[in-house]
């Protein structure tokens, strides 16, 4: 086996899930030095994620077998194209989101910085963990500890954001329940967690039924984990009665894992010919992404609270991913990928963009956005970008995600997919149009009344830690347009399935 | 002997989708904050009684060696004597992280009571949207 061993993985995953339980401890000595510490940890992670992405590319795939255990008995972390490009998106936005976060948690969460930063760096840990391990009950862990921060991170908003939190846990639980059990059912016949030994043993048993049960549970756990449609219950509220850092980044990490998680369960441990002949999932996910574009957007055309417009928004672009997946042929899984990638950048991003309006003006509501242009000219801007990111208006990334996600309905030949993909798209449009409007357009009506929320001093610019991380990110989304081919050929080219039809 | 074995196969399953069905139920069908999160608890519980369940094997013992001479070769094992320890040990994990889980939905719950009074679904519902 020419193994490419690297301890690169591990300094990604440890680095933050130790500097996570440090926080409490220098919180209580020395509170100021809590936050550059958390950030450099931060950073210490994305740019470990860099190294070990050249060297994925350069030498193929990474493996790190943990305590010297080889595979399949030991935990093995592997990080292949897919996995580099998954712990870039979560670098990228962490970072970002860590920058920005540090003048937003002291106005919206005074005196909770502490454990903000632990858990936030706890999650940090568990995404990393969750996209490079290749053993499937670590990936249940991991799992679970990405949700359980995720579900304090909501709460910390107190008032609404708590029973969002508590709505979330319920769900959340279900769905890693269903994960449990169908990694219970593989196993109880294959008798290994691992991977890459699940994929060579399991095409002989996909007859039995214990497979095809634990097949279907993994299906419906990760379907609820990301919010794919009928299972979006809990995210509306949690996006967006969330502090404004905390949406940026459960909404940018959070769902797109477990989507990489389906990605990867569904296309590299089961053969892509089980799930399309064995038992027609993919057609399944394929209507259920289309229904949940066409449905999540129109909900997000009724909203007149600008997060909770972008809540249902995310609930629409996850049926882009998952159309893409249930697609199953190349180019509907290269721009599942690439709008996994494309899709966390620009909602975190708009995220970000949300909070700072929040921050400034107190308000929320999209029709009090008149004049925003003049008195936030760069926030509005970095808005305009990500809103014709999210059209897909080129040389944005979104244009190019959806087209692979084009080119893919028609090579499968279903044209109501492609249909579907324009509507999505132009209500998109509709959606984000309207919030463009009042900000360059508007007249103030009347004075503002007072928001429910913390009022800010005015006359204050938005702070440089705030501004400068959202213009990154918008910078970020027109580069990831630009350099689309390079992605694709350098990460997601080289791991796509052999055996998925062209 | 093999009907015996396949009864009792069944009757795993058949015991933890019951429970399953009970904890889905009630975390549906009550209105009550608490009851659902109990209804959790069932549901997470049924499914780590049926993984423990799993690895149950009859005229098995645990998996440590008795017979070894101390120096020499050990004597040949036979895998159908031992018990496989790994689902326990995968179900130890996933408790532990089930009592994390219930851990923060009581926290969770305590700031709902303290904030609003009440953990009746309906009348939170009310008071959130008078309050905000």
């Amino acid at each position: 086996m020419s193994s490419n061993q690297s301890a690169l993985p591990v300094i990604i995953v440890l680095t933050p899930l130790l500097i996570s339980f440090v926080l409490p401890v220098l919180g209580w000595w020395r509170r100021a030095a809590v936050f550059p510490t958390a950030l450099a940890a931060l950073a210490v992670s994305f740019g470990a994620s860099l190294a070990a992405a050249h060297r994925v590319s350069t030498h193929g795939p990474i493996r790190y077998y943990m305590g010297g255990w080889e595979p399949p008995w030991g935990i093995e972390l592997h990080i292949d194209g897919l996995s580099a490009l998954m712990l870039l998106l979560i670098g990228f936005v962490t970072v970002m989101v860590g920058v920005y976060s540090k003048r937003s948690v002291l106005r919206e969460i005074p005196s909770r910085e502490v454990p903000f930063y632990s858990v936030y760096l706890l999650l940090v840990g568990g995404l990393a963990g969750l996209v490079s391990t290749a053993d499937m009950f670590n990936l249940y862990v991991f799992l679970e500890i990405v949700s359980l921060t995720s579900y304090a991170l909501v709460s910390i908003g107190g008032g609404p954001a708590v029973v969002s939190a508590f709505r979330y846990v319920i769900l959340g639980t279900v769905g890693a329940a269903f994960y449990l059990l169908s990694v219970a059912y593989l196993y109880s016949v294959t008798g290994t967690l691992n991977m890459a030994d699940l994929a060579t043993i399991l095409p002989a048993l996909y007859d039995s039924n214990a497979v095809l049960v634990g097949f279907a549970f993994f299906v419906i756990g990760m379907s609820i984990k990301m919010a794919l449609f009928p299972m979006h219950a809990w995210l509306p509220g949690a996006y967006s009665n969330a502090p404004s850092a905390v949406s940026a980044l459960i909404a940018g990490t959070t769902t797109k894992v477990a989507a990489y998680v389906l990605i990867r369960v569904m296309f590299f441990v089961f053969e892509p010919s089980f799930s399309i002949e064995q038992i027609p999932v993919t057609a399944l996910l394929a209507w259920m992404g289309a229904i949940a574009m066409v449905l999540g957007s129109v909900m997000a055309i009724a909203q007149t609270n600008l997060k909770r417009m972008l809540a249902y928004s995310s609930v629409a672009q996850i049926g882009y991913i998952v159309l893409g997946v249930g697609l199953a042929n190349t180019a509907g899984f290269t721009g599942s990928v690439l709008h996994l990638v494309n899709h966390a950048v620009m909602k975190g991003g708009l995220f970000l963009v949300a909070g700072a309006i929040v921050y400034q003006t107190g308000t929320r509501d999209i029709r009090q956005f008149a004049r925003l242009s003049v008195t936030m000219p760069w926030t509005a801007a970095a808005f305009t970008t990500f809103a014709f990111a999210m059209i897909g208006i080129p040389p944005t990334g979104g244009f190019f995600s959806k087209l692979y996600l084009i080119l893919g309905a028609i090579d499968a030949g279903q044209w109501v997919f492609v249909f579907v993909i324009v509507l999505s798209s132009v209500l998109a449009l509709t959606y984000l149009m309207n919030v463009i409007r009042y900000m360059y357009f508007a007249t103030p009506a009347s004075p503002a009344p007072p928001a429910d929320l913390r009022k800010p001093e005015p006359g204050q610019p938005l702070p440089a830690s705030m501004l400068v991380p959202m213009l990154v990110t918008a910078v970020g989304i027109v580069l990831l347009g630009l350099f689309n081919g390079e992605i694709v050929a350098r990460f997601i080219d080289p791991v796509i399935p052999a055996s998925l039809v062209r | 002997m093999a009907d015996l074995a396949d009864l009792i196969g069944q009757f795993n399953n058949v015991t933890y989708v019951v429970l399953m069905m009970i904890g889905f139920y009630a975390m549906t069908g009550k209105r009550n904050l608490v009851k659902k999160l109990v209804g959790m608890n069932i549901f997470q519980w049924s499914i780590i009684l049926f993984v423990v369940s799993l690895s149950a094997k009859r005229d098995a013992t645990i998996p440590i060696v008795l017979e070894g001479d101390g120096g020499g070769a050990l004597p040949a094992l036979e895998a159908a004597q031992y018990v496989n320890p790994l689902p326990q040990v995968l179900m130890l994990t996933a408790i532990v992280v089930g009592v994390a889980i219930t851990g923060v939905a009581l926290a969770l719950l305590l700031r709902i009571y303290k904030r609003y009074g009440t953990l009746e679904e309906d009348q939170l519902l009310e008071r959130i949207r008078l309050t905000g």
